[in-house]
C-alpha cells in the first residue's frame, strides 16, 4: 500500500510539471501590464524607472526563464510578492483559504448531517412520496446554477430582511463598521461573522445535497438488495435493526470514501458564490487577481487548486483500494 | 389450425424484432418524468427557434424612450437599458446558451470518444499515453483554469468568437469522463465474437473502431452527451456570469443574468435578471431530467 502511495506520488510529479506549464502559459498570455497596475492609474514614474522596476521583478525576461526560476522558487515554498496586497502571496493564500475553510466546513457537516437519513429513508421507500420529494430537490439543485440561487436569496430575503426583526447581511463577512470599531468580544466577532454566513452557507449546502442525497440512497438501495439483508430479514430481525444495523454500516463504506474525497475540496472556495457573497475566500482571491494583473498571486492560487484537485483524486483511489478489498493495487 | 401458427409465427417473429433501441424506447416512454423533460426541452428549443420571427420587435431596434421599462402588455418582460425588449433577447440569449451546450458537448463528446476508442483498442502503449493525458485533463481544476485562459483571451477576440472559445474550451476540458467510459467498455467488447468476424472480414482499424465498437459504447455516449450539455450550460451561464464568458452585444442567459451586479438593476429592475436566471434552470432541469430518463432506460438492470 505505501509503494502505491509513493508510486502515484511520484506520478503526480510530470502532471504537475505540465500543469504548471499550461496555467504559466496561460497567464503569459494575458493583456495588461502588471507594473501598470502595480503603480495604478495616472502615476508619474518615468519610463526609465518603470524599466527599473520591470527589470527588478524579473519582468524583461523571456517566458521560459522566468518559468523556470519561477518553479525554482515555488519549490523552496516561495511563491513571490502580491502585487495587490503588497505581502508574500504564501501568506495572503494562508489568510483567505480559512475564510474559504469556515464556509465550506459549516455546510459539509450540515450536508453529511442532512443527506445521511434522507438517503436512507429515501432507499428504504424507494419511490414513495419522500423518495420523490428528495429526487426533484436533488435535480433541482444540481440544475440551479449556484450563483443564481444566491442572487435570488439576496433578492427575496437579504434586502427585504431589513424591515424584517433580523437582518441578513447582503454580503461580506464582517459588518464593515462592527469590524473597524473593533468587536467588544470574541464573542460578538464569530456571531458576526456566523450571520454573515447564513446564506452563502445555504447555497453550498443545498448544491452539496443535492448529490450527496442521491449518493447515500443509491448507496443503501444497493446493500439492501444483497443477499445478506434478505438473511438478516429471513432471520427474523426487526425492519430498524435490518437497515440500520445491517445495511446502514455496509453502506457506510462507500460515504466515507466520498467523505475523505471531500476534504482537500474544504481549502478550495467556490468562486462564484464568493463572488456574488463577496466573501473574503481563495475563490475571490482567484478572480480578484486577475483583475489586477496580480500574477504572481493568479499563479500560486491556480496552483493551489490544482494541487487540492491532485489530493482530492489521490485520496480516493486510496480509499477505494482501503475499503474495498476487491480493488487492486498494482 | 393454420390460422393459429400463422398467429404463433407472428408473435414470434415480433418478439424478435423489439431490438435492445426499442426496448429502451419501450422503457423511456413509460418514464412520465423523463418524457416530461424531454418535451419541455423540446418546447423551449422551438421557443428560442422561432420566437423572433413572432416578436414584433427587432434585435437592432432600440428605442432609448422605452428603456428600462416595466413589463406590461407591449414589452411582456419589460425593457432594458437601451430600450430592447427583453423577451426577444431571451430568446436570442437562449439560442446562443443552448448552442453554445450543445456544441461544448460534442466537442467533449468527440473527444472522449476518440481518445477512449483508440485507447481501447490499441491498448499497450497508445492506451497508457491517451489515459496519462486524459488523467492530466482531468487533474485540471476546471472553473479556476477556464476563468483564467478566457481572461487570458478576452481583450483579443470579437464577441461572436468569445463564444467559439468558450464552447472550444468546455469541449476541451471535460472529455476524459466519457473516454474513460468508452474505453472500458471497449476493452471488453473487443474481445466478443464479433470482433473476430471483422478481423476475418480484414476490415480497416478505423472501420472496427467507428463502425463495430463505438456503436457498442452509444448509449453511454448519449447520456454523457445530454447530461455533459447541460453542464455546459450551467458553466457558459457562470463564466458569462463572471463576464469572463460571451459578452455583450452577444446576449446569452449568463450575461443577461450579469446585469445583476449592477446593484440599481439588482434591487430595482428584476425583470432584466429574473427571466433568464429562470430560463437557464428550466433549460437545465429538463435535460437533466432527460438525461436521467435515456440512463435507466439503456440500463437492462433498471426496472421500476
Amino acid at each position: 500500500m505505501i509503494k502505491y502511495i509513493l508510486r502515484r506520488l511520484l506520478h503526480l510529479i510530470p502532471v504537475m510539471i505540465i500543469i504548471t506549464i499550461v496555467i504559466f502559459a496561460i497567464i503569459e498570455q494575458m493583456p495588461g501590464d502588471p507594473v501598470n497596475a502595480y503603480l495604478g492609474v495616472g502615476s508619474e514614474v518615468s519610463v526609465e524607472q518603470q524599466q527599473q522596476l520591470r527589470a527588478q521583478l524579473g519582468l524583461d525576461q523571456p517566458g521560459y526563464i522566468r518559468y523556470f526560476k519561477w518553479l525554482g522558487r515555488t519549490v523552496t515554498g516561495d511563491f513571490g510578492r502580491s502585487l495587490k496586497y503588497r505581502k508574500p502571496v504564501k501568506d495572503v493564500i494562508g489568510t483567505y483559504i480559512w475564510n474559504s475553510f469556515y464556509l465550506n466546513v459549516v455546510s459539509m457537516v450540515l450536508a453529511f448531517a442532512i443527506a445521511i437519513p434522507v438517503g436512507i429513508k429515501s432507499a428504504v421507500k424507494k419511490y414513495g412520496f419522500f423518495d420523490n420529494f428528495w429526487t426533484v430537490f436533488s435535480l433541482t439543485g444540481v440544475s440551479m446554477p449556484s450563483f443564481f440561487f444566491a442572487l435570488l436569496l439576496v433578492f427575496y430575503i437579504a434586502i427585504p430582511s431589513r424591515e424584517w426583526a433580523f437582518t441578513f447581511p447582503l454580503n461580506g463577512m464582517r459588518t464593515v463598521i462592527m469590524a473597524a470599531k473593533g468587536y467588544p468580544t470574541k464573542g460578538a466577532e464569530i456571531l458576526d461573522i456566523l450571520k454573515h454566513m447564513i446564506l452563502p452557507v445555504t447555497v453550498l449546502t443545498i448544491s452539496s445535497l443535492a448529490s450527496l442525497t442521491r449518493y447515500v440512497r443509491n448507496s443503501v438501495i444497493e446493500v439492501i438488495n444483497q443477499d445478506y439483508i434478505r438473511t438478516a430479514r429471513s432471520k427474523g430481525l426487526t425492519e430498524k435493526v435490518v437497515i440500520y444495523k445491517h445495511a446502514f454500516r455496509n453502506a457506510l463504506l462507500p460515504i466515507v470514501t466520498l467523505l475523505g474525497l471531500y476534504i482537500p475540496g474544504l481549502f478550495g472556495g467556490s468562486i462564484l458564490l464568493e463572488t456574488v457573497f463577496i466573501w473574503p475566500g481563495i475563490g475571490n482571491v482567484l478572480y480578484t487577481s486577475i483583475l489586477d494583473r496580480d500574477y504572481s498571486m493568479l499563479m500560486a492560487a491556480n496552483v493551489f487548486y490544482a494541487v487540492l484537485m491532485l489530493a482530492g483524486n489521490l485520496l480516493a483511489d486510496i480509499s477505494y483500494a482501503l475499503v474495498d478489498p476487491r480493488v487492486k493495487v498494482q | 389450425m393454420t390460422d393459429k401458427t400463422v398467429n404463433n409465427n407472428e408473435i414470434v417473429s415480433k418478439a424478435k424484432a423489439v431490438g435492445p433501441w426499442q426496448l429502451a424506447w419501450e422503457r423511456f416512454k413509460k418514464n412520465k418524468v423523463a418524457v416530461a423533460g424531454g418535451t419541455i426541452f423540446l418546447l423551449i428549443v422551438l421557443m428560442v427557434i422561432f420566437g423572433p420571427m413572432l416578436s414584433p420587435y427587432k434585435m437592432s431596434e432600440f428605442v432609448l424612450e422605452n428603456k428600462n421599462l416595466p413589463p406590461s402588455r407591449a414589452h411582456w418582460l419589460g425593457t432594458d437599458e437601451q430600450g430592447r425588449d427583453v423577451l426577444l433577447r431571451i430568446f436570442l440569449g437562449g439560442r446562443i446558451s443552448i448552442l453554445v451546450g450543445l456544441m461544448a458537448a460534442g466537442v467533449s463528446v468527440f473527444l472522449g470518444s476518440l481518445v477512449g476508442g483508440i485507447a481501447g483498442y490499441y491498448g499497450g502503449r497508445v492506451d497508457n499515453i491517451l489515459m496519462r493525458i486524459a488523467e492530466i485533463v482531468y487533474s485540471i481544476p476546471f472553473t479556476p483554469t477556464v476563468i483564467s485562459i478566457s481572461a487570458a483571451l478576452m481583450f483579443r477576440v470579437s464577441s461572436e468568437r468569445k463564444m467559439f472559445l468558450v464552447m472550444a474550451l468546455i469541449g476541451v476540458l471535460s472529455w476524459p469522463g466519457l473516454a474513460r467510459i468508452v474505453r472500458g467498455q471497449i476493452l471488453s467488447l473487443r474481445e466478443q465474437e464479433f470482433m473476430q468476424a471483422t478481423e476475418v472480414l480484414g476490415l480497416s482499424d478505423r472501420a472496427k473502431i467507428v463502425r463495430h465498437l463505438l456503436p457498442n459504447t452509444l448509449a453511454f455516449i448519449i447520456v454523457s452527451a445530454t447530461l455533459g450539455m447541460a453542464g455546459a450550460i450551467l458553466t457558459e451561464a457562470g463564466l458569462s456570469y463572471l463576464g469572463l464568458g460571451v459578452t455583450p452585444p452577444v446576449p446569452t442567459w449568463g450575461n443577461m443574468v450579469e446585469r445583476a451586479r449592477n446593484t440599481k438593476v439588482f434591487t430595482t429592475m428584476p425583470w432584466l435578471w429574473l427571466p433568464p436566471g429562470i430560463m437557464i434552470m428550466l433549460t437545465v432541469v429538463s435535460i437533466n431530467l432527460l438525461g436521467e430518463g435515456l440512463r435507466d432506460a439503456f440500463d437492462p438492470k433498471e426496472s421500476r
